[in-house]
């Protein structure tokens, strides 16, 4: 087939990396049937492009019986459809062999639910522009045929748009009623209730108008004002529900299969959410712990990097307690889970979101302040002018017509694409440069901050230890010299056949090779195999047998064979690249930067030196960095946290604004405002553009106040005709539009 | 002028024919993804099912 098809994993473009090879189990669950096909709702991460889409909808295609493999590339969701006796989990497996993240898409009805309204709100856009348009047309021939064009002419004419508009309004404008009528009847009001009150007022008045065969009617303001203020709406609407379906999609990949031993001692895979407090669980080297368990039986090292921010695995035995989120290294364990997955940390970080997102709903955004200045505004304006002009003897229409086309030409269109067009086009230039934003109100938060705390592990450095020298004795060796070489590729034969990082990294610096055979694993201590008549041992010092020199110079690996000295493999954790200049940028825009991280205080104190940090912690719990936020807050610093692990997760919950990279869990995604690929000068190019989006959302709104300054006097002063309301409302939201379209210039 | 009696419920019926388009491909899906189609026309393998 075409060239866009490549069997490398992940995406052929490069856009987004590879997803780690894992088994895909437990999707039988998901499966609905739907006549007599079957069909499943998958979500997709990693695909981004063309080639992504061909190679997946291709592969899936092909798996025998399936009748529709379609992936949406805008959200990731994809749906197949199949007939006869193909495993769910084969379909699954089939995407994750192909490199891509892969997790099956439980029913959510508040998806369902916003993308019902984002939809009916495209309906209700459409028709008001169908009929502003036609509306239109009837009115300009009004306003052309002014004092040539007969009584009875212009009646008709009248009469037909009222009749169009009249479906209209009702139809359309239920979005503004219902929510104006759902505030009232709570005792608030909302900016719904001044645009409720201008269409009906507006709209009886043009009717009376028309009945008494008068010169103005309003029908096509109304309409227009309609369209107007539902694009906003919708675009609103949208931005939130990307966010919603991006966390949604994070979620989903939470949900993952676990071993539980049934009563008969077999082996069963089962959804997480089915495991209850006393179950027994296996757990397989590789995999990640979902429930809290204490070990029963099996001794394995642990990397709890996630939980805790500790970077080298620790041991754990019989009788100990494993958190949720740990990864198992070495051994099979098998244990008792201490409680449901719902209860696990996992899930108790899942609350502390919950109440992190609470709390930064109640911020006060821009349009709220500015909605709560403007609605009084416009009511006493509307109701003066009303009770001016009958105290200075207009009849009652006539004042009822002023303050009709007060309310009008006040009303908010500027005001309600302000905010909106401004943050949507902010969040596609940011999209571009590879950072995707969660909410749409972040923009705001991201530009009030001043002080930044970064996790250490994952977020400054680059998480996975590197190779960094090789001793024998007190000798470096030269890096590519051939002794150094060949003691690399024996070393790395006995890593190959494990899972810890340290070994891990010894093979990516080895590069391609065989394995050893009959490597034992001894949790703790290290590997070990018999090779050419000799021991080979690869693992702690005490494993080698070697003099310990403690860990002052960063985790290290010792490699031994029969009676030849011992040789030290030491590995560093490198700093992201660019990350000193992204952190000079920040420093210039005097933000204030420090580090806070559950790793050892040496290599965290290394770490703060060389990037010229002075303010760290080290050894810092979860707890302890919340506690640390909330120290600050009270100090009024606008806090961004940039974290990736599970540890971070509350921290980042709670901060004034979050970031966490591409890399980073799952649940660290979903706690903050947005996630960046590409490195760390992505967060100056991200605060930079929040400043301005702030700034161009003030300007528009104090355009929208400045064309109320100019309208207001010219409507109380009974002056508005259709026309100029018709040039007046237009004019303001084409301007606040262009405005923010400047926020694409200078990228 | 009686041309209008005519022309204006041609006009409206033709907006109208329009709008039902818009609405039916709204409601058909057309624009759940913004991005996938545009991949998807250039893709000449025709041979898999739909």
């Amino acid at each position: 087939m075409t060239s866009l098809t490549s069997t490398a994993p992940g995406c052929p473009s490069g856009m987004a990396p590879a997803a780690e090879k894992a088994t895909k189990t437990g999707y039988a669950g998901f499966v609905r049937h739907v006549g007599d096909e079957n069909a499943l709702d998958l979500v997709v991460r990693g695909a981004k492009c063309g080639g992504c889409l061909s190679k997946i909808e291709k592969s899936v295609s092909a798996l025998p019986g399936v009748t529709q493999a379609r992936l949406n590339l805008s959200n990731g969701q994809m749906r197949v459809r199949w007939k006869g006796s193909l495993a769910a989990d084969r379909i699954a497996q089939t995407v994750a062999d192909l490199g891509y993240g892969v997790a099956a898409q439980a029913a959510d009805q508040g998806a369902v639910n916003k993308a019902r309204e984002e939809r009916s709100l495209l309906i209700s856009m459409g028709v008001a522009g169908f009929a502003a348009a036609n509306i239109m047309l009837l009115s300009v021939s009004v306003w052309a045929g002014h004092g040539e064009m007969g009584e009875a002419t212009r009646q008709t004419l009248h009469a037909l748009s009222g009749a169009i508009a009249l479906p209209v309004l009702l139809f359309s404008g239920r979005h503004f009623f219902r929510s104006a009528w759902a505030a009232l009847s709570n005792g608030h009001a909302n900016m719904d209730v001044p645009i409720s009150l201008a269409l009906s007022l507006a709209f009886g008045v043009s009717v009376f108008e028309t009945f008494r065969g008068g010169e103005h009617a309003y029908f096509d303001a109304v309409v227009m004002l309609c369209f107007f203020l539902l694009i906003g709406r919708f675009l609103d609407a949208r931005l939130r529900r990307q966010a919603h379906a991006a966390a949604n999609a994070l979620a989903a990949m939470q949900t993952s299969a676990v071993t539980r031993v049934a009563d008969n001692g077999e082996a069963v895979s089962v959804a997480a959410s089915d495991v209850a407090a006393g179950d027994h669980i296996l757990l397989a080297p590789g995999e990640r712990a979902m429930v809290d368990m204490r070990i029963l039986a099996g001794t394995s090292d642990v990397d709890e990097s996630l939980v805790t921010g500790e970077s080298i695995p620790r041991t754990f035995s019989p009788g100990m307690v494993l958190h949720a989120g740990a990864i198992n290294v070495s051994a099979q364990l098998r244990g008792e889970a201490l409680k449901a997955v719902e209860d696990s940390l996992l899930s108790q970080i899942g609350e502390m979101l919950e109440a992190g997102e609470q709390r930064r709903s109640a911020y006060r955004r821009i349009a709220d302040r500015a909605v709560s200045i403007y609605v009084p505004f416009v009511h006493t304006t509307a109701a003066l002018a009303c009770v001016g002009w009958l105290l200075l003897g207009a009849s009652l229409p006539d004042a009822l017509m002023i303050a009709a086309a007060t309310l009008i030409i006040t009303c908010p269109c500027a005001l309600a694409l302000a905010a909106p067009v401004a943050q949507v086009v902010a969040a596609g230039r940011l999209f571009r440069k590879g950072v995707y934003l969660r909410s749409g109100d972040a923009f705001e938060r991201l530009a009030e901050i001043d002080h930044i705390v970064f996790d250490k592990t994952g977020t400054l450095t680059l998480g996975t230890p590197k190779l960094n020298s090789i001793l024998i004795g007190d000798r470096q060796l030269e890096a590519r010299s051939q002794e150094a070489s060949r003691l690399l590729s024996d070393a790395a034969r006995l890593a190959r056949a494990s899972h810890h990082p340290l070994s891990r990294a010894l093979v990516s610096a080895a590069g391609v090779g065989a394995a050893a055979e009959n490597v034992k694993e001894i949790a703790g201590h290290g590997l070990e195999a018999e090779l050419d008549g000799m021991i080979w041992r690869l693992g702690s010092a005490a494993w080698v047998g070697a003099e310990a020199d403690g860990e002052a110079s960063g985790p290290s690996l010792w490699f031994s064979r029969g009676d030849e000295p011992e040789v030290k493999f030491q590995f560093t954790d490198d700093i992201q690249p660019g990350a000193r200049e992204a952190l000079d940028t920040l420093r210039d825009q005097s933000i204030s930067l420090e580090i806070v991280s559950g790793d050892q205080n040496a290599s965290v104190s290394a770490l703060a030196n060389s990037l010229g940090i002075s303010d760290w912690t080290g050894e810092a719990k979860p707890k302890d960095k919340v506690a640390g936020l909330e120290a600050l807050r009270t100090q009024d610093a606008h806090v961004l946290m940039v974290g990736d692990g599970l540890n971070d997760a509350g921290a980042l919950s709670l901060a004034h604004a979050s970031l966490a990279p591409g890399a980073a869990i799952d649940i660290s995604q979903s706690a903050s405002d947005a996630v960046y690929g590409g490195g760390m000068q992505a967060i100056p190019l991200i605060l930079k553009v929040a400043r301005k989006t702030r700034a161009i959302m003030r300007q528009n709104f104090a355009l929208a106040a400045a064309y109320n300054v100019i309208a207001v006097p010219i409507a109380v002063t009974g002056n508005v005709t259709p026309l100029v309301a018709a040039i007046a409302m237009s004019l303001s939201s084409i301007i606040v539009t262009l405005n923010a379209m400047r926020l694409q210039i200078g990228e | 002028m009686t041309i209008i009696v005519y022309l204006i419920p041609v006009a409206l019926v033709l907006g109208l024919l329009g709008l039902g388009a818009f609405i039916w491909s709204i409601r058909s899906g057309q624009f759940d993804d913004m991005q996938g189609p545009a991949y998807r026309i250039l893709d000449d393998d025709d041979d898999t099912p739909a």
